[in-house]
């Protein structure tokens, strides 16, 4: 018998494991069906649905103002963000022009939750990839805008400080200067998050050329926010269809054309570089005007369809809003950045090791309420 | 001369007083095991406990605090909630060899702990082989981390396994040759006549260039032997879970944690005896005082400890074919160049003798 047929008579079959739903790398209960073969991924395979919550379907039964309440749960890290979607879905709607005021404050507190959220990630990416004091060093600095968060509005997490027609309350007194004080304190630590951890040659070695995703790649597969421009996709929503106070403001939208893993991560440094910049131009001179302009108790949108999309910390959302002239909405749609940059996730982590496959999710920044819904 | 057997001489002769010399002999073996699993158990608490506090430091954080002074009765009691926990498995685990696997860790590490010289005198057994034998022990362990991974029925302990198994037979060429480039000078295993040489100057010091290059690449390859960060492929929490112990729970998982605290006292604690004098204290200042030399060893091996927690609590994890290049094509190129470096300034006596 020569070794051939040798070979042909072992029964070969592929690795396949279960990556989640409870799993330290899928950050909530995302759950990856891999066939590997050895370390090597062969495929990757989603399967989503475990914290699924009709989010859509509920708001179908609720007025406008209680929907913005929901869009705190989808992604809970931008909170803030997906609230001004839905309520500036509604002012298109409805016409309503909100003051300047409103819309600054708006942008500020959005670019603080952006830089908050960026934080997160950064302290998660570095224990994805096996360095645990990351975590420590991003939180503590997050802390520092949910305290300011708390202060103005009550909440830290699920802000709900956007309502259709502006704000719920004014911004409180310390507000400014804490923020000033956030900037000054954050602009001395973020040359500290290169020197732990972008700088290491372990982690250039792990990101650079890892996790590749070409420029069509990312158009076809619908990646936004960082995922997309970090493969050289301008697809900021901030710089092409500016919404509150974004005309105003001059900042760079960080473009990185290489594609892996290091560019993605490179793009979010940089991206909180310039929301730093950002809330530095609006800051000091945040005007004057009403907090919120007076809606009916029951806000009922004109007959037609409506769609407003903004740039959450992970990418693109849009809300479209179907509307039969009623108080409800007769559908809605979340197009969530998750879902779409989740999509990319076999075409980039085949032909890795399971451990490019770690490293390159926790460079898409996913939050699996914001895919599930 | 053996001054070193003086610890077995002492209880022997003090057992012979009242029973006949050869139960004499294995009732102070019984002693002597004894008194080494207190200290097994003592240190590796201790370390556990050394490992928080230090991430704490690291990490902004306080640490434990709360259970005694400083947090110092802490691990205590987490080992008391280990010793009274279920032991779970699973129910198609191949049932001898996964229950035999954490005995293997466990002895491998405190086997290796009874050749050290803690102090003039305090040594277990002093072997003519003590290096081979360091090395020979502490590679029994990996069958333990292989059979647990392959016996426990699950998927990620056996990637686990294997890439453990892959990565200590790598590692250990670097370790043995890095030691061995040191044995060059002294001209001895047997770790009572390493410690007599250094009464000269520090290895780390007589060596020079060639040492200090065999003494980083030993303390790369030694974090990697015990499968710590950067390291810690085997058990690589983001990637597999807990890794080859996934299936261990309450105190066949402690003899895994323990066993890993020990191995990295250990190679800290080979460290020391190879590089630093063991025992010797610097320019022979506490001489006169045998007993001190327990406080300087503990003290050097201490600070290599810290080295290596603070390799964990600051570097990524390598991937698995990084680790292997950089064991493969890096660190035993230059090792074997430098044990010829070390040959030649041995021939040529440029080592530096105080």
């Amino acid at each position: 018998m020569d070794t051939n047929s040798a070979n042909s008579n072992l029964k070969s079959e592929d690795y396949f494991i279960n990556m989640g739903p409870q799993h330290p790398a899928t950050h909530g209960v995302l759950r990856l069906l891999l066939t590997i073969d050895g370390e090597i991924i062969k495929k990757v395979e989603p399967d989503l649905g475990y914290i699924h919550r009709s989010i859509e379907k509920m708001c179908e039964r609720d007025s406008y103002q209680q929907i913005v309440h929901l869009t705190d749960r989808m992604d809970y890290l931008s909170s803030h963000i997906n609230n001004e979607a839905v309520c500036l879905t509604v002012e298109n709607a409805l016409q309503l022009e909100v003051s300047d005021r409103v819309k600054v404050i708006r942008t500020i507190i959005g670019e603080l939750t952006r830089i908050a959220s960026h934080c997160l990630w950064w302290g998660v990416m570095g224990m994805d990839v096996g360095a645990l004091t990351t975590y420590f060093y991003g939180f503590r600095d997050r802390e520092m805008i949910n305290d300011i968060f708390e202060e103005t509005c009550g909440a830290r997490l699920t802000m709900n400080y956007n309502i259709p027609g502006g704000l719920i309350f004014d911004i409180h007194p310390n507000f400014v200067k804490r923020t000033k004080d956030f900037i000054a304190h954050f602009k001395t630590k973020l040359p500290e998050y290169d020197r732990l951890l972008t700088g290491n040659v372990i982690f250039q070695k792990r990101m650079k050329g890892v996790g590749i995703l070409s420029k069509e790649d990312a158009i076809s597969f619908g990646a936004s926010g960082p995922v997309g421009r970090g493969s050289g996709y301008s697809c900021d929503v901030r710089k092409h269809h500016p919404y509150s106070a974004y005309k105003n403001v001059t900042f760079k939208e960080s473009l990185k054309a290489e594609g892996d893993s290091l560019a993605r991560y490179e793009v979010r440094i940089q991206e909180m570089w310039e929301s730093m910049s950002i809330i530095e131009q609006l800051i000091d001179n945040i005007p004057e005007g009403a907090i919120k302009e007076t809606t009916n108790a029951v806000i009922k949108l004109p007959k037609g369809e409506f769609y407003q999309k903004v740039e959450t910390a992970r990418g693109e959302l849009g809300v479209y809003v179907i509307s039969t002239g009623t108080k409800n909405p007769y559908r809605l749609k979340f197009r969530s950045p998750g879902f779409s940059n989740l999509s990319l996730l076999n075409h980039i982590a085949v032909g890795g090791k399971i451990g490019d496959l770690v490293a390159s999710m926790a460079t898409l920044d996913l939050v699996i309420p914001d895919i599930d819904r | 001369m053996n001054i070193s057997l003086n610890i077995t001489e002492t209880i022997t002769d003090l057992l012979v007083g009242f029973m006949p010399e050869g139960v004499a002999k294995i009732g102070a073996m019984v002693v002597i095991a004894l008194i080494y699993l207190a200290i097994f158990a003592v240190a590796g608490l201790y370390l556990v406990l050394l490992e928080r506090k230090v991430a704490a430091w690291f990490q902004l954080r306080i640490g434990p605090n709360r259970v005694g002074y400083w947090g110092l009765l802490q691990t205590m009691a987490d080992a008391l909630k280990l010793v009274s926990k279920e032991l779970t498995g699973t129910e198609k685990a191949d049932k001898f060899l996964y229950n035999l696997a954490p005995y293997f860790v466990i002895i491998s590490s405190l086997m290796a702990l009874s050749v050290f010289p803690f102090t003039q005198g305090f040594q277990a057994f002093d072997i003519n082989i003590g290096v081979f034998f360091l090395i020979a022990i502490s590679s029994i362990g990996v069958i333990g981390i292989l059979l647990g991974g392959y016996a426990s029925n699950n998927k990620f302990a056996l990637i686990g396994a294997m890439r453990s198994g892959v990565q200590t037979i790598s590692y250990e060429l670097s370790v043995s040759l890095s030691l061995v480039t040191m044995v060059l000078i002294t001209g001895s295993l047997q770790l009572s006549e390493i410690v007599e040489v250094q009464k000269s100057g520090w290895l780390i010091l007589q060596g020079h260039v060639p040492a200090v290059i065999a003494f980083v690449i030993y303390m790369i390859a030694g974090t990697a032997e015990t499968n710590r960060a950067p390291f810690d492929m085997v058990e690589a929490e983001s990637e597999l879970g807990a890794g080859f112990h996934t299936e261990y729970s309450g105190m066949k998982f402690a003899y895994f944690f323990l066993a890993e605290f020990i191995n990295m006292f250990i190679i800290a604690a080979i460290a020391t005896t190879v590089f630093f004098g063991a025992w010797l204290s610097p320019f022979g200042i506490t001489e006169s005082i045998p007993w001190l030399g327990v406080f300087w060893f503990l003290g050097k091996t201490f600070v290599l400890v810290f080295l290596m927690m603070w390799f964990r609590w600051t570097f990524p994890r390598l991937r698995v074919d990084q680790l292997l290049t950089l064991e493969w094509k890096y660190l035993l190129p230059l090792n074997l160049l430098n044990i010829v470096l070390m040959a030649l300034i041995v021939w040529l006596e440029l080592t530096i003798q105080f």
